[in-house]
């Protein structure tokens, strides 16, 4: 059954908490004594969406497992920022290998672990979007297929940020990235290319796909918790700004992966077994544009002169999106 | 229990015997027969409990092998030739990270051109990877050596690595003693882990390392390998006790007993050197034999302690360090630094060209004779070469040598015997 | 565990890395002043009562309620409510119905029985208090609640002032109105009605009063001056309205003309309406939109049949019942000029509703005061020019309503408190105004505005019941927790889930949260996700 948001309490479960609520229906971040599996100390940047939807998304799968958990972690942002010695982030068991193989290196655990007789520890593996779109997608695929019983969750901010923002298979059309400059005739990324990895991982037809974003903490609770009930290779993708690769204000992170799903960019659905069971429908519907102008990395779109065009086709994508997914309530 | 079976098959109940818990496998050539066997062991319930899991490459093989390693289970897996290569980044990554998992690999020759025979290219491209790597002589040393480096490499919390020649010995049959479980048992006992992801006790595993402490680890890792010098004629020690062979250690002598001149050679050849050395012996030749089965850790003191009282050593190896010549051979040097010792390297037997008694032969005496150039191929075709070479310094042109070479002799004669 | 040096970490140990050296902004928790209690003349905490409304805890907030205003069932239903027009949730959907649920909380706690706190202490001292209109209520209540012996003199013979001789039954029943006037009383208030004060500082002294709060209110009814026959019959609308309170019920005829466009000509109107008058019309010199009057009420009017004559005067009224009535024009000024166009209008009485003066005879031979514009100056400590004497309500420079009158109550009362033990009160400085700029309205839940119901139109024209409805429990509720809580944390969690640096305390229900600035890092996504803009970034000194 798709996520049932509280109808009525002042806030409704858009908020993190909510004192009207009963304890179990607030969400695990709200908890005094949630784990903060990330906690206090990284380096990551100020205002990270990354760190922000690392310690959601694995708190909500330690809450899931009553503390049960591995992970595995893949090279980027996350992991240089939470393990740099002599000091670690991490409150839960976590291996970091490869850029390339967290998925593979999670299957291993996995089967350990079976072997072991312990079943009811469970398996996490993470990674950026490079790591997950580009370089690791061959064991993802791997594990997907063998439907290991892992849980991987990607964080996509778009780009390879630990490496000083290049452009990944998830990069936005017309971004600026440190290979897609905005110079040229055609500024920014390219149109037309780009991995859709959900629709991959979908195509696996693997127990459990969902999107989330960091903007909505109850939904993205809920399908860490949700993929934590299957058993097989289960799929998350996390959208998570980042200011300093996007060129944004560090509080506006969550504003960000805001209006990536309200304007339909960014598609926030969920699936099993290869189809498509709910998606997260618009609450505001608003233009690309409002999403694209706070960021550098769309600045070249908003010159002396608006790049009406490049800013139409991407409305078109999103409009494609909320049409495919159904995004717009016939209401709204 | 005496079998007349195929080495690969050997191993693989070797393996099997070792009780591992977790086996990935991904296909090449000379290696699958080994991984075939054990899957068909999970299988049907022999070897139990392990998971086999069929990877979708030796980058995921290792991999897998890493999580199943820092998970608690003991961990095997096996390659060779482009898989080794392919699965490098995650070698490397085991020893970083000191997990003690074994991998055989079944020696084979690295493209291009593409060639599926056995040479030892594969196993010294990863010499430096920080990897116990030894080396068998027989099938049976390939046994045993397989039971022994679980032991090692959980006790060092280090990954061995089990070089087999490929095809010669993995796809000879030959008569083997397979040991009974009990005794296995006897000699290694169950994998407790140095250290393991449990929610018990988490822990963060394979932190980033800036220059403050870089070299110390590195150090550590070097430290680490050394120890095992120590560590492996024991082993091979207490392996006699319990099994009645000899098998392993870090070199082992043949007729070296007043010999001037001595070859040193690693893995299969040593059998067909030995012959040729006997026929030496037997005509007053006073030429000995020394096997080296530890490659890493290279066991400086014992192949000096070997060597001290000849007056040369020949290196014959199946290896080619391009644009120097010889790998084993700058080790051999090495451990021989201020002695006054004519070395020789002979490169043979590259991509599973024959090494044959009568140019053995003809390449010892050359020595001997101190006639032998520094480093000298084997058999090697110079007519074939030197119209390449005359070419090339007529026409400096682009393209792979290998290309050159098809060019001149036609892709019939490319199917060299 | 045997670790291997460097390669493996203890977990938790970044804890030593303390990230807060590299913020050059912290952020601060603050507390902002809602519009609506910012704009509340009574001065009321409404978003600190909503906040326990919304909790369902409605004695709490009544009781939060009524720190400020005895009268919340009263005002339930007779306040303009400026607070919703100032309310945040305006500029999303439609404002908080605050006056809705302050109603329902008052219904309540009739309904309940509930009580105010005696005070523990008695001052010794003894305060008068002139009239017992809402502004007089209000002090004494507030005088009482600190220990104060409080007498309320009343002129008339029940107490509610304008909220008894004004305004109608079928915007505020009587019941309602005495119990919460009892209520005050039994705070140990005395009450002596038909008590009218003719020389206040006569009755001080005789009383042995240490100070006195005037609030007499507005009485007198202004009179235009219309040139009309003997037995024309013409009335004022205080006096109209004030009769419905006795026994006989003025006569008022079958067809009856309002002359003014403020609420008291609405209310004469309408009551005229129930009293069986098939016509009732108002004359109104101006247009709708320049009509005092509140719009709701005027539609209220009109939807039970009241007619409007815009843009006219009333020239005339002959003996016959006949009124001549000059229609008028607005000119470039929006100022009705004469248009010399004449009609007729047949009328068996007109009610004058064009505004009432204060009887200030009380004050006669008082030294200090000034009075301006028939009305008495009070300073900022709301007393008037001859010290230890108050005053406020209708009677001081003000607007004109029970709420203003209530807060005037309130505020002398804190003056009077002080005055009496030689000190001057000082007001609690003043939170900065919550803006809705400052909301991140996201959060919120969409959630219409519950209505009230009304009485049906039939009803409404013939009988004097109450023509709104309350909301019932899950509609106040719903209601209640339609507050943003401008400016002011409601707990929600959002900072303390939304820090990517768990820079943030939780410190556990009705405690609120802290910054751990050893890991904050300033990134200021706390700000920008407050639901209510309880959070400020400041600059960091060092
Ligand atoms: C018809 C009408 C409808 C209204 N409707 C609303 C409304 O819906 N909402 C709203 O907010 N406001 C309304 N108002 C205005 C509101 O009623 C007044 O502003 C408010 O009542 C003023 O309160 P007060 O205490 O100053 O005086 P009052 O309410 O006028 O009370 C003064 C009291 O003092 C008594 N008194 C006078 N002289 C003496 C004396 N010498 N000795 C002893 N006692 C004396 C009087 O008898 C009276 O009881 C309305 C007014 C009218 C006329
Ligand atoms: C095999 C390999 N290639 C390249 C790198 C360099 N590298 C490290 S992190 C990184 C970028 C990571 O990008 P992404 O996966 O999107 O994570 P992010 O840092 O953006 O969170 C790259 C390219 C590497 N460590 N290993
Ligand atoms: S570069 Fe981006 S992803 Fe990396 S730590 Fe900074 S904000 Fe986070
Ligand atoms: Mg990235």
């Amino acid at each position: 059954m798709a996520f049932q948001p509280v109808k009525f309490y002042q806030t409704g479960t858009f908020t993190v908490g909510n004192r009207l609520l009963d304890e179990q229906q607030r969400s695990v971040q709200a908890q005094e004594e949630r784990s903060n599996s990330l906690n206090s100390g990284h380096r990551a940047c100020q205002g990270c969406g990354e760190a922000l939807g690392a310690r959601y998304a694995i708190d909500a799968a330690m809450h899931a497992t009553g503390n049960q958990l591995i992970a595995a972690n893949a090279t980027g942002c996350l992991e240089v920022f939470s393990t740099p010695y002599p000091e670690s982030s991490w409150q839960i068991p976590w291996i970091h290998s490869l850029f390339g193989n967290a998925a593979a290196v999670a299957s291993g655990i996995a089967a350990a672990l079976r072997v072991k007789g312990r079943g009811e520890v469970r398996v996490i593996a993470q990674g950026g979007d490079g790591g997950t779109t580009d370089i690791g997608f061959g064991c993802l695929s791997g594990m997907f297929e063998r439907n290991d019983d892992v849980l991987y969750i990607c964080y996509d901010n778009e780009a390879y940020m630990n490496t000083g923002v290049q452009r990944s298979s998830a990069t936005p059309p017309a971004a600026r990235t440190a290979t897609t400059m905005a110079v040229g005739a055609q500024p920014g990324n390219v149109f037309g290319q780009g991995k859709n990895v959900p629709a991959i991982a979908m195509a696996h037809d693997i127990p459990y796909v969902a999107t989330a974003t960091v903007a909505e903490l109850h939904d993205l609770e809920y399908k860490v918790k949700k993929a934590m009930g299957f058993h097989g290779a289960r799929y998350i993708h996390v959208f998570v700004p980042c200011p300093l690769g996007w060129g944004a204000a560090s509080q506006d992170t969550i504003k960000l992966a805001r209006l990536a799903k309200e304007t339909g960019l960014f598609p926030v659905f969920e699936a099993e077994h290869g189809e498509v069971t709910s998606v997260s429908k618009i609450r505001r519907p608003i233009p690309v544009e409002e999403y694209l102008r706070p960021q550098k990395r769309f600045a070249h779109l908003f010159g002396q002169e608006p790049a009406a065009e490049v800013i139409a086709r991407l409305q078109t994508i999103a409009d494609r999106n909320i049409k495919k997914f159904g995004l717009l309530d016939a209401a709204a | 229990m005496l079998k007349q079976i195929e080495g690969s098959h050997g191993v693989a109940e070797a393996v099997a015997l070792a009780r591992p818990e977790v086996i990935c496998a991904y296909p090449i050539s000379p290696q699958t027969h080994i991984v075939e066997a054990l899957g068909e062991m999970v299988k049907t319930g022999a070897l139990s409990p392990c998971e086999f899991i069929n990877v979708e490459s030796e980058f995921a093989a290792m991999s897998v092998a890493i999580g199943a390693s820092a998970a608690g289970a003991r961990t095997y897996t096996a390659t060779a030739s482009q898989g080794l290569l392919f699965m490098v980044e995650a070698v490397y990554n085991a020893a970083g990270l000191g997990l003690p998992i074994v991998m055989t690999v079944a020696n084979r020759a690295i493209g291009a051109p593409i060639n599926i025979w056995n040479d030892h290219t594969d196993a010294m491209s990863q010499r430096d990877c920080g990897w116990i790597q030894l080396f068998a002589e027989t099938n049976q040393e390939a046994l045993d050596l397989h039971i022994q480096a679980f032991r090692l490499a959980e006790e060092l919390s280090l990954p061995v690595m089990v070089c087999m020649d490929g095809f010669i010995l993995t796809h000879a049959y030959e008569r083997m003693d397979v040991p009974e479980q009990a005794l296995v048992d006897a000699y290694l006992p169950p994998y407790e882990p140095r250290q393991v992801l449990d929610p018990r006790e988490p822990v963060s595993i394979g932190a980033m390392v800036g220059p403050e402490a870089f070299t110390e680890v590195r150090y550590l890792a070097h430290a680490k390998q050394m120890s095992a010098i120590e560590r492996i004629p024991q082993l091979a020690q207490e392996f006699r006790a319990v099994f009645g062979r000899d098998s392993g250690g870090l070199v082992r002598g043949y007729r070296l007993e007043d010999a001037e001149t001595v070859v040193v050679a690693l893995g299969s050849v040593l059998g067909t050197i030995k012959d040729t050395v006997d026929e030496l012996r037997d005509r007053g030749v006073k030429i000995g034999v020394l096997g080296i089965t530890s490659f890493r850790p290279f066991p400086l003191a014992a192949v000096r302690a070997a060597l001290a009282g000849a007056k040369r050593f020949v290196v014959l190896e199946k290896s080619l360090a391009v644009g120097i010549g010889g790998i084993v051979a700058t080790n051999v040097r090495l451990a021989l630094d201020g002695l006054a010792l004519k070395g020789y390297t002979i490169v043979a037997g590259l991509g599973g060209r024959a090494i044959t008694r009568a140019s053995l032969h003809r390449v010892f005496g050359e020595a001997i004779a101190d006639r032998l150039e520094a480093v000298h191929f084997l058999d090697l075709q110079r007519e074939r070469v030197a119209r390449v070479l005359e070419r090339e310094e007529a026409v400096r042109r682009s393209g792979p040598i290998a290309e050159g070479i098809l060019k001149d002799l036609g892709t019939v004669a490319s199917r060299i015997g | 565990m045997d670790k291997p040096f460097a390669i493996t970490l203890d977990p938790n140990s970044s804890l030593a890395n303390r990230t807060g050296s590299w913020r050059t902004k912290r952020p601060v928790y603050l507390d902002r002043l809602p519009p609506c209690n910012h704009a509340c003349p009574a001065g009321e905490n409404i978003q600190g009562w909503l906040y326990h409304a919304e909790s369902g805890e409605y004695e709490a907030a009544w009781r939060v309620l009524t720190r400020d205003n005895p009268l919340p069932a009263v005002m339930g239903r007779v306040c303009y409510h400026p607070c919703e027009g100032a309310c945040n949730r305006g500029k999303l959907d439609q404002a908080v119905g605050i006056n809705a649920v302050e109603r329902f909380l008052g219904d309540e706690a009739i309904r309940r029985g509930w009580l105010f706190e005696r005070p523990s202490q008695a001052s010794g001292k003894r305060v008068l208090v002139v009239g017992a209109g809402p502004s007089g209520l209000s002090a004494a209540y507030h005088l009482a609640r600190r220990g104060h012996e409080v007498s309320i003199f009343e002129a008339g013979p029940f107490a509610g002032g304008m909220m008894r001789f004004g305004i109608p039954k079928y915007r505020l029943p009587r019941d309602v109105l005495d119990a919460e006037v009892q209520r005050i009383l039994d705070l140990g208030v005395e009450l002596r009605l038909n008590c009218k004060v003719s020389n206040i500082l006569e009755t001080m002294g005789e009383g042995g009063f240490d100070a006195a709060f005037l609030a007499v209110g507005a009485h007198i009814a202004k009179r235009a001056f219309i040139p009309a026959g003997d037995s024309a019959r013409i009335l004022d609308a205080v006096a109209v309205l004030r009769s419905m309170e006795g026994e006989d019920q003025p006569m008022l005829g079958r067809r009856v003309v309002v002359y003014g466009g403020g609420n008291t000509a609405i209310d004469v109107a309408r009551t005229a309406k129930r009293l069986g008058a098939t016509e009732a019309i108002i004359v109104y010199r101006r247009t709708r939109d320049k009509m005092p009057a509140h719009d709701f009420e005027v539609e209220e009017a009109l939807q039970e049949g009241v007619m409007v004559k815009w843009l006219s005067t009333i020239k005339q009224a002959s003996n016959g019942g006949t009124l001549t009535i000059e229609k008028m024009a607005l000119d470039q000024h929006g100022q009705p000029v004469p248009t010399g166009e004449f009609e007729t209008l047949e009328a068996d009485s007109l009610v004058l509703a064009l505004g009432q003066d204060v009887d200030l005879s009380l004050l006669d031979g008082v030294p200090g005061l000034v009075i301006e514009k028939g009305v008495v100056k009070v300073n900022a400590q709301m007393m008037t020019g001859y010290a230890g004497i108050f005053a406020g309500g209708d009677m001081v420079p003000s607007e004109r309503t029970v709420t203003v009158a209530v807060g005037h109550g309130k505020k002398a009362a804190n003056n009077i408190d002080a005055w009496l033990r030689g000190e001057t009160y000082e007001a609690p400085p003043k939170h900065e105004l919550a803006t809705y700029e400052q909301l991140n309205p996201w959060y919120y839940a969409d959630a219409p505005k519950m209505v009230r119901p009304m009485l049906d139109l039939i009803r409404r024209q013939s009988s004097f019941d109450e023509v709104q409805g309350g909301l019932d429990e899950s509609t106040a509720l719903f209601e209640a927790r339609r507050c943003l809580s401008c400016g002011n944390c409601f707990e929600c969690d959002n900072c303390y889930g939304v820090c990517p640096d768990n820079a943030v305390i939780k410190l556990g229900p009705g405690r609120r949260f802290r910054f751990n600035l050893d890991y904050c890092k300033g990134c200021g996504i706390c700000v920008a996700e407050c639901p209510c803009g309880a959070i400020s970034m400041i600059a960091e000194t060092t």
